[in-house]
């Protein structure tokens, strides 16, 4: 409920601002008038509200007043936003009230676009509101002049919170912040979140080091959203991910709405929905795409375009997840599985922003497991209940990028600056060995083998404070700074030159000339790459290869996947469920079972003279991609010659030459212990990890575009460093490091950990003759993923093979083979 | 395992580490040690792991201990600098001087090492010819030359295998002449498509082995992937 401007004690909203919130129509939220009433008594808050409650303007609302009645010179408000172009919307729409009331406030921006003769001046001379990003953040406080700067520093406001607390971002944000409050101790924190699972562990976050709590204000609710699950008039899928079945139906659903939202989980679903969109679009509705791929300045115009009204929907990623408030979208249509409930309402909350009217939006699910789990995901956002990740401890190598950028503002000692760290939530139960070992990387590497003493970034002078030995580190640490690390990218142009967008350089490296594939919507044929460039030429080929963008594909989270479970015990509730799927859940429990909310079902059956296993874990993907690997090795020393395996967010399939017989021994939890290291440390997964790592802590430099146009670039495998360390110095920090990134980020050995541990002795086998029902779906899958952990010569002996067999019907070729006589010794 | 090649008619043995072995004369040919890669970058205050010189000798007593040569050739480039002597680890000096002072061993010199640093040992020259081979650490002009094994060009290799891509450096050769993999722990690579490796080669094309992790894999040219973006090799 609203409160009339008026009814307001003057002293929280002074007059001139409550007329303007009348001249606009508006009255106050509540949750806006306590937001002012806990600055005014000098108290951090945590606001938890859905998008379009007046959020930012709550935020900044205190900043205003107090700026209103004491105009104070100097930066008074720093506001701190994860996206580029959020904080520059911010800012735009500060500048109205600002202006209709005619305040005398300074209002800017300050990115990574920003100019340098702007940011010159902003150090000379700064504005009282800058709205800015946590890199920018973070070189700000590396300036020499940075206590100067800050000191009169009053309220700092962080913008979705959410998407920072437990990210490496998040990391390196509360190191500033910790840095921050000891440049002025007096400056409130504010954060701003949508709805999450545990606002406890946000609060706890914003308010580390503070003296005193965190104050929680939760904003009003909308009316609970209206979510209806799209089954299509055509047949439903057994498998596949892509929703391309229910295009039509999608079609309909945009023409019939104002605007509409349509969320996929990949980029290459998004170029895909959006073709199919507009194959069927004979009414020429402004239908655009939006993802992390296409240039930024197309990403722009569609933002824009958007903004503007101008278009009737966007199809995008996750690249829309976060960002400016529109206001004019009401529907959003997900097409594919949610993967997580908070990810879902999150996405759902970007329709309507009026408060009054519910949000509206469509699941399509792709495929029928994905029907338990849309509808699995309706019952926790009606139950409140929400997924998230746990917090989890600091990463070392944004303490090491930190610690470097401490050392360029000006000398430091290192007993004030370990006190100081610990400030951040995060780093809250830092070991002096591991601040050690980490101050000790960025003085001159750290390693046990000390020839690098004459090498030094940091060196230690007779006051015992460290210093850096000149500004080239300096120089060295801007280049660096930041914690999201892109995986090579290349530009994609058309002959003529016109810029479509970026894509990652490995796929790429898979192209032969004169392949197709669909990117930023429409079908290319690859010429060739020129330098850092792909040359592309329009195609207009049936069957294109599709970008196989690694990225985007979010594994089950385990709350959903026990609701799963829960809704395939449920029989009474199967009625509500289409009559494919129902009709395939009856057909399953009579032909096998279905699979218990405990327990796990492991299915047995020969097929075309191969064994296959079948187990129900619904742990998510990237669980079940390990499980597979730990089983084939497990099945191979057993002598069941498994030949591969294919792993869904529900199910894992193996086949093998011999049928497995003892399932409980096969699944026992000792499979965790030495197979498990011995893959983790050769995995690829680990190796991607440290590279991550090697660059956010500064051991190897970031490419920079332009750069690699000058040939005089030196690049390193991260591999050959990556092998060497692990040889000769394995309790190496930043190997420390890279273990920690890939156990967190492996929340999913975790997973299956539990799993086995929740299934010992309550395991059902069934020995089927044939395939069971609910397990067609990961058959289908077969040969559409690639079968991981094959060992390499394993693999290269293949293509070997496959060489001699083309090279044996080839008589040409024979005489040239015959000049390498294989294997001897 | 090695694999038997065939170069200008002479026997040598190829070998998963990047060696290469030559029975009739009991010669170990490695090419492009790059030794003190590490500490070159550490000078810039770049911390790379200082064990790449450790770790190429490793390697180096291992191939050794295999096929117990009597004569070693290192084919240039073997240190990174001309000061990677003077920051050498006492340890990893001494080692390295007692390997040469067992073997009849001589430094070919590369673009990175005119000469190797005073006092290790070995002989120095820029080239050596032997049999029907002559080793150099870069190849002789444009003119074909029967018999070259040269180093500095780092070749390294992509294939693509049930959709994975797998790539690993390589030799290169058409039978006549050969490019060796870098020996170097350190030591990046240069797409053995680019043009540069290409022009050494004749209008029959050349095959690539390719390095496994326990033996070593041949390909015709034309089943080569390239590398994105075009590289020079990190030299």
């Amino acid at each position: 409920m609203n409160v009339s401007a008026s009814a307001i004690p003057a002293e929280l909203l002074p007059a001139r601002f409550a007329a303007w919130f009348a001249q606009r129509g508006w009255t106050p939220h509540p949750h806006q008038i306590a937001m002012l009433a806990a600055a005014r008594a000098g108290r951090s808050t945590l606001l938890v509200a859905p998008t379009g409650g007046g959020k930012t303007l709550a935020g900044f609302l205190p900043s205003l007043v107090e700026l209103a009645a004491m105009p104070e010179t100097g930066l008074h408000t720093l506001y701190v936003s994860p996206l580029k172009a959020l904080a520059i919307d911010i800012h735009r729409n500060l500048e109205r009230p600002i202006r209709e009331m005619g305040l005398n406030i300074r209002a800017e921006t300050r990115t990574g676009d920003t100019p340098a003769a702007k940011r010159a001046r902003q150090r000379r001379s700064p504005p009282q509101l800058l709205m800015t990003t946590p890199e920018s953040v973070a070189l700000m406080l590396s300036d020499a002049k940075a206590d100067a700067l800050f000191a009169s520093l009053r309220c700092i406001v962080v913008d979705e919170l959410h998407a920072l607390v437990g990210t490496k971002r998040g990391d390196l944000l509360a190191l500033d912040l910790a840095r921050l409050t000891r440049l002025a101790p007096g400056a409130r924190r504010v954060g701003l979140s949508a709805t999450v699972a545990d606002p406890d562990a946000l609060a706890g976050w914003l308010g580390a080091g503070l003296a005193s709590p965190v104050e929680r204000i939760v904003g009003t609710g909308g009316p609970a959203p209206e979510i209806s699950i799209l089954v299509p008039e055509a047949h439903l899928p057994w498998s596949g991910h892509m929703g391309l079945h229910a295009i039509p139906d999608i079609y309909a659903a945009i023409r019939n709405a104002g605007t509409t939202l349509v969320f996929v989980n990949t980029r290459a679903q998004a170029e895909l929905v959006f073709q199919a969109l507009w194959r069927l679009n004979d009414d020429n509705l402004p239908i655009a795409l939006h993802h992390g791929s296409l240039g930024p300045e197309q990403r722009r115009k569609v933002e824009a375009a958007m903004a503007a009204g101008r278009l009737r929907a966007v199809v995008a990623t996750s690249s829309l997840d976060l960002g400016i408030d529109w206001g004019t979208v009401d529907l959003v249509v997900q097409v594919g599985a949610p993967k997580g409930v908070t990810r879902l309402l999150q996405r759902i909350g970007r329709s309507n922003h009026r408060l009054d009217r519910p949000s509206r939006a469509i699941l399509v699910p792709s495929n029928r497991f994905e029907v338990l789990e849309c509808r699995a995901a309706i019952e926790a956002i009606r139950d409140g209940e929400l997924d998230g990740t746990p917090p989890r401890p600091g990463a070392l190598d944004v303490l090491a990028q930190h610690i470097l950028g401490v050392a360029c503002a000006g000398p430091f000692r290192a007993d004030d600056l370990y006190d100081e760290v610990r400030q951040a939530a995060p780093y809250a139960a830092l070991s002096r060995k591991d601040f050690d070992d980490v101050l000790a990387f960025v003085a001159n590497g750290g390693y046990a083998l000390s020839t690098y003493d004459r090498f030094r970034r940091l060196f230690r002078a007779a006051d015992g404070r460290w210093h850096v030995i000149g500004p080239r580190v300096a120089r060295q640490y801007r280049l660096n700074v930041g914690t999201i690390v892109e995986a090579p990218m290349l530009a994609v142009t058309l002959r003529r030159g016109r810029r479509l967008g970026e894509i990652e350089e490995y796929f790429v490296q898979g192209l032969e000339p004169g392949d197709t594939f669909v990117f930023a919507g429409q079908v290319l044929r690859f010429e060739r790459v020129r330098g850092t460039t792909v040359e592309v030429t329009r195609a207009s080929g049936d069957d294109p290869k599709v970008p196989a963008y690694a990225g985007g594909r979010l594994p089950l989270t385990t709350q959903l996947a026990r609701r799963v479970r829960n809704l395939l015990d449920a029989r009474t509730a199967w009625r509500d469920l289409p009559g494919e799927v129902r009709q395939w859940l009856r057909l399953q429990a009579w032909r096998s079972q279905v699979p218990a909310p405990d327990g796990l079902l492991v299915e047995t059956f020969p097929r075309r003279g191969k064994h296959f296993l079948v187990a129900y874990c619904f742990e998510g993907r990237n669980a079940h991609q390990t499980l597979g690997m730990l089983l084939t090795r497990r099945m191979e020393r057993a002598g069941l010659r498994p030949l591969g395996f294919v792993a869904t967010d529900y199910v894992i399939a193996v086949w093998s030459l011999r049928p497995a017989r003892d399932i409980d021994a096969l699944f026992d939890q000792d499979m965790l212990g030495d197979d498990l290291e011995a893959w983790m440390a050769e995995s690829s997964m680990l190796r991607r990890t440290f590279r991550n790592v090697a660059v956010i802590a500064g051991l190897i430099e970031r490419r920079h575009p332009g750069q690699e146009k000058t040939g005089r670039q030196v690049l390193f495998s991260s591999d050959l460093i990556y092998d060497v360390l692990r040889t000769h110095e394995p309790d190496h920090v930043l190997l420390r490091a890279t273990r920690a990134d890939a156990a967190t980020g492996l929340t999913d050995v975790r997973r299956l950990s539990d799993m086995l541990a929740r299934v010992k002795g309550r395991i059902t086998h069934r020995r089927l003759d044939r395939v069971s029902p609910l397990a067609v779906p990961v058959l289908l899958e077969i040969g559409k993923e690639s079968v991981q952990g094959t060992a390499i010569d394993a693999l290269l002996d293949e293509a070997a093979q496959e060489l001699i067999a083309e090279a044996t019907t080839v008589p040409d070729n024979a005489d040239q083979m015959a000049l390498f006589e294989a294997n001897e010794k | 395992m090695s694999t038997r090649i065939t170069l200008n008619d002479e026997a040598l043995l190829a070998d998963p580490t990047g060696a290469l072995f030559w029975p009739a004369e009991r010669l170990l040919i490695v090419a492009d040690l790059h030794l003190e890669k590490g500490s070159s970058f550490a000078r810039r205050g770049q911390f790379l792991p200082p064990y790449d010189t450790r770790e190429t000798l490793d390697r180096l007593a291992r191939v050794i201990q295999r096929y117990r040569p009597t004569r070693i050739v290192c084919l240039g480039d073997s240190f990174h600098d001309a000061e990677a002597g003077s920051r050498l680890d006492r340890g990893d000096l001494e080692r390295l001087r007692r390997m040469v002072g067992a073997h009849g061993w001589t430094w070919i010199t590369g673009n990175h090492d005119p000469a190797p640093p005073a006092g290790i040992g070995g002989a120095v020259a820029p080239e050596l010819r032997l049999g029907r081979l002559v080793l150099r650490h870069q190849p002789a002009a444009m003119e074909y030359q029967a018999g070259e094994i040269c180093g500095h060009f780092h070749p390294k290799a992509a294939i693509a295998v049930r959709g994975q891509r797998i790539s690993g450096a390589c030799f290169v050769t058409d039978g006549r002449r050969m490019v060796m993999p870098a020996f170097g722990a350190f030591a990046g690579g240069l797409d053995a498509l680019d043009p540069a490796i290409g022009a050494l080669f004749g209008r029959g094309g050349y095959r690539v082995l390719m390095l496994g992790r326990e033996r070593l894999h041949l390909f015709p040219r034309d089943r080569l992937l390239g590398f994105g973006a075009p590289r020079r090799a990190s030299a």
